[in-house]
């Protein structure tokens, strides 16, 4: 009964959503008051319809109601309550509903949030989201119906990949769904203001906010898949430039593009085909990351269910969506007016300079995650393209991007001043190298490229502070805008620490110890007091006990373990970590050998790895304050005489 | 004005190359070789380069071969499998190390385990022609008389070696 419900609310939902997508765009357009009003409740329905749909397929996972498919391949009655509610979305029927409800969220977010926006323009953003989710609400229930039966009923579960029992794995996907999905608002804000046929200031400032918004749960979804990737499958490894992680990070690379592409247009007015046609691609990438992982084109360790149905659909919606939007701005962008002038030396340039580097950065993983695609159709034979590319290509596309990230901040918009920019960052960047030079020897050993990430990092570093000095001598109290950008800097400074350390200095070591014997790696002793059985709720594990104590002071009891599932049969490293500041510590217990008298185990040290993850919860935070600024929650109405256009001529400075 | 255009037009070409993937399957091919003899070849082994090994030191026994590098990330994923298959003891599994550092390779079997019972050497891939070899890593199972039985690209995954690798090598241990 449950499960038929929630099919009619599907059913229901995508009605309402046809509505959303026609009628309000076509009131706008011909100006017809009560179509136009129609998008605010439409959008609130749609929201309840699609709430309900998910509420009835968490409930059958709640219940083991293994009547219904979905539920039958992905649950086990063993398997523990939270996971049973986690594994509603991970299974392919029930992360599309996820995606659907995220995207009926922001629909109300919007409404809730854009009182002040003119009613014509609601109804053509909530129209374009509409149009979105008619196509993924007729994906499933055309491909993917989460309430398909299975009569008769199976007597249990195939229970949830146990790669996913985790709870990393609770919040990951909703956290890069509501990035993925929130990448739609600055594309429905986009796709508005083409039809509407006005590109200015205005609607970039109101884009910014919701740009950051979506873009902030991409982060921390991102960041919170890596981490977990860290910890869950063993090898201490947190990026793998796997297909499936490049389709999370693509949108993201253009996002960031976006945000910093949307600053100009909403100071200077200028950029604006460019901020939409990122705002275009960014949703478009994630368009496409939820084709790469749902069609099965690429092989990926996230290997998901495949239908070559399923991936036509998506193909062909995708087409529409992208080929449609990309249609409407090659028609409507000639029209537009090009924007207020700037100098080779200003925040603009450096801006721009940003955002063209990360979309080049972005088509960089792109090539590399599509090439082998694309031999493969041209018959070309079949390859994968590993981590040497990926690394190979991105770091130095990266590292000019990080060093005007400290400076752009510095400079002033439309003509800077190269004279007072050196002034500025004289003694923070002499600090910065100095710093930089001798830091490693700290680690006992000296590389150029230690040197060079950790360069890039104090340089950022050293720019936030110049930033930080410059505004306290103006007196001029900071926005809050201001601090989340300098915030979110200081984040990637973070970040590029945390790798350049833990790749320059992480230790490891594969040994085979018997119970008392012990292994020294880094300073620190690991004794190994055994191995026990432990009986899990639905799988069984050896659970090794090791003692690691430091110039004879204990520093931790870490118990990783080796987890057979019962109902998939697949053995699990879970690895015991010991988390700490400056290091971790990670172990991962292998397998018996010499009859069981002993195992095999591989120990790391790992230098400042969590400061991978801090930096990205800066950039998040930084991401947070950006977007809570003040100018936001002011009502701003569209002026309707254009700001006068700047004629100065570009003049360059003598060389 | 067309450098409007440019955005559309190479998403077009992007999206035909996917529709045209969606037709491939990245992880079967089908091979000439099933039903053929084992192309012959002689190649040192890994532990100990002064030997050599023809696959016809290994007639009358069904047995793996499996390509990996140390350089292949997707070898990583079957490997535990591997590992598992040979400490059943249920059939002999020897490895091609394909175009690969002699070093690294070793280094790479100490540290995820080494399941073969000893690999050769095909550090400049002119074997893996013979082969077809497409990508690493890839599985052949060969019978008592030399001829391969089944061919499978990409990691091996528990279904296919409970499914169909290990009720055909059954099949031909008879």
């Amino acid at each position: 009964m449950i499960p038929e419900l929630g099919q009619l609310a599907l059913i229901l939902a995508l009605a309402l959503a046809l509505v959303q997508a026609t009628l309000p765009i076509t009131g706008a357009t011909r100006g017809i008051p009560a179509f136009v009003a129609l998008a605010r409740p439409v959008a609130q329905g749609q929201l309840i319809f699609v709430a309900a749909t998910f509420g009835c397929l968490a409930w059958s996972f709640y219940v083991n109601d293994f009547s219904v498919l979905t539920v039958a391949n992905n649950s086990n009655s063993a398997l523990p309550v939270h996971y049973r509610l986690a594994a509603t979305w991970g299974s392919h029927e029930g992360s599309l509903l996820l995606w659907v409800l995220m995207l009926s969220v922001w629909m109300v977010a919007v409404l809730v949030f854009s009182r002040s926006l003119p009613e014509e323009m609601v109804a053509r953003i909530l129209g374009v989201m509409g149009a979105i989710s008619v196509g993924f609400l007729s994906f499933m229930l055309l491909t993917s119906n989460p309430f398909e039966r299975l009569l008769p009923a199976a007597p249990d579960g195939r229970d949830l990949n146990p790669l996913l029992q985790d709870p990393g794995m609770v919040f990951h996907p909703p956290m890069l769904y509501m990035g993925y999905v929130g990448f739609s608002v600055a594309f429905a804000f986009a796709i508005a203001a083409l039809l509407d046929g006005r590109l200015d200031a205005t609607w970039a400032r109101w884009s910014r906010p919701w740009t950051t918004a979506a873009w902030i749960f991409l982060t921390l979804g991102i960041a919170l898949g890596s981490w977990w990737a860290y910890y869950e499958l063993g090898w201490g490894g947190w990026w793998f430039w796997d297909p499936v992680e490049n389709a999370s990070f693509m949108p993201w690379l253009a996002g960031t593009a976006l945000i910093h592409s949307l600053a100009v247009t909403e100071k200077r007015g200028a950029f604006k085909s460019w901020t939409v046609l990122l705002a275009i691609l960014a949703f478009s990438l994630s368009l496409l990351g939820t084709f790469l992982v749902r069609s099965g084109v690429l092989t990926s360790v996230h290997a998901f269910a495949t239908d070559p149905r399923r991936g036509v659909f998506i193909l062909a919606f995708l087409a529409l969506v992208i080929g449609g939007s990309l249609t409407l701005y090659a028609w409507r962008m000639k029209k537009v007016a090009p924007g207020g002038r700037f100098e080779l030396l200003s925040r603009e340039s450096m801006l721009l300079a940003n955002s063209v580097l990360m979309l080049v950065a972005c088509a960089a993983v792109m090539l590399g995650t599509l090439y082998p695609l694309f031999l493969d159709a041209l018959g070309l034979g079949k390859i994968s393209v590993g981590p040497p590319y990926f690394e190979s290509v991105f770091a130095p596309l990266m590292a000019p991007a990080v060093l005007l990230a400290a400076l752009g901040p510095l400079v002033a918009w439309r003509k800077g001043d190269a004279a007072e920019l050196a002034k500025r960052m004289r003694w923070a960047a002499v600090a910065a190298l100095v710093l930089s030079l001798f830091a490693p020897l700290l680690f006992g050993r000296w590389a150029l490229l230690t040197t060079f990430g950790l360069f890039l990092s104090f340089w950022i570093f050293a720019g936030v502070f110049a930033a930080l000095l410059a505004r306290y001598r103006t007196r001029v109290k900071p926005t809050s805008a201001f601090a989340g950008m300098l915030l979110a800097h200081a984040g990637v400074g973070v970040f590029i620490l945390g790798v350049t350390l833990v790749k320059s200095y992480e230790a490891e070591r594969d040994v085979q110890l018997a119970p008392g014997g012990t292994a020294e790696l880094g300073g620190y002793v690991f004794r190994f007091e055994g191995v026990q059985e432990v009986r899990g709720p639905n799988y069984q594990a050896a659970r090794g006990t090791f003692i690691v104590t430091r110039d004879g002071k204990p520093v931790a009891r870490m118990e990783p373990e080796k987890r057979i599932y019962r109902v998939q049969k697949n053995a699990m490293t879970e690895a015991a970590i010991d988390s700490g500041l400056t290091r971790d510590l990670y172990v991962s217990l292998g397998e018996p050998v010499a009859n069981g008298n002993a195992w095999t185990a591989k120990l790391q040290v790992k230098p400042f790895v969590d400061w991978i993850w801090g930096g990205c919860l800066l950039m998040a935070l930084g991401g947070l304050l950006a977007a809570a600024d003040r100018r936001y929650r002011v009502p701003v109405r569209r002026r309707e005489v254009p700001p006068p256009a700047d004629a100065t001529v570009i003049r360059r400075e003598p060389a | 004005m067309t450098r409007f255009l440019w955005p559309l037009a190479i998403f077009l070409v992007v999206v035909g190359f996917l529709y045209v993937g969606l037709g491939l399957n990245p992880r079967e091919v089908p091979s000439p070789l099933v039903g053929r003899p084992v192309p012959a070849f002689e190649l040192p082994l890994l532990e100990q380069p002064d030997k050599r090994f023809v696959p016809a030191d290994m007639k009358g026994k069904v047995w793996l071969l499996n390509v990996w590098a140390s350089w292949c990330v997707t070898c990583r994923e079957e490997h535990p499998l591997l590992v598992d298959l040979a400490n059943k003891k249920t059939l002999p599994i020897l490895g091609l190390n394909y175009k690969d550092k002699r070093d690294e390779a070793k280094a790479w079997l100490k540290r995820f385990g080494n399941p073969y019972e000893f690999s050769v050497v095909d550090a400049d891939g002119r074997i893996g022609i013979d082969y077809g070899v497409y990508g690493v890593p890839e599985t052949y199972l060969i019978d008592a008389e030399g001829v391969i039985r089944f061919k499978h690209i990409g990691a091996l995954t528990p279904v296919i070696v409970e499914q169909k690798l290990l009720p055909l090598a059954r099949s031909f241990q008879k």
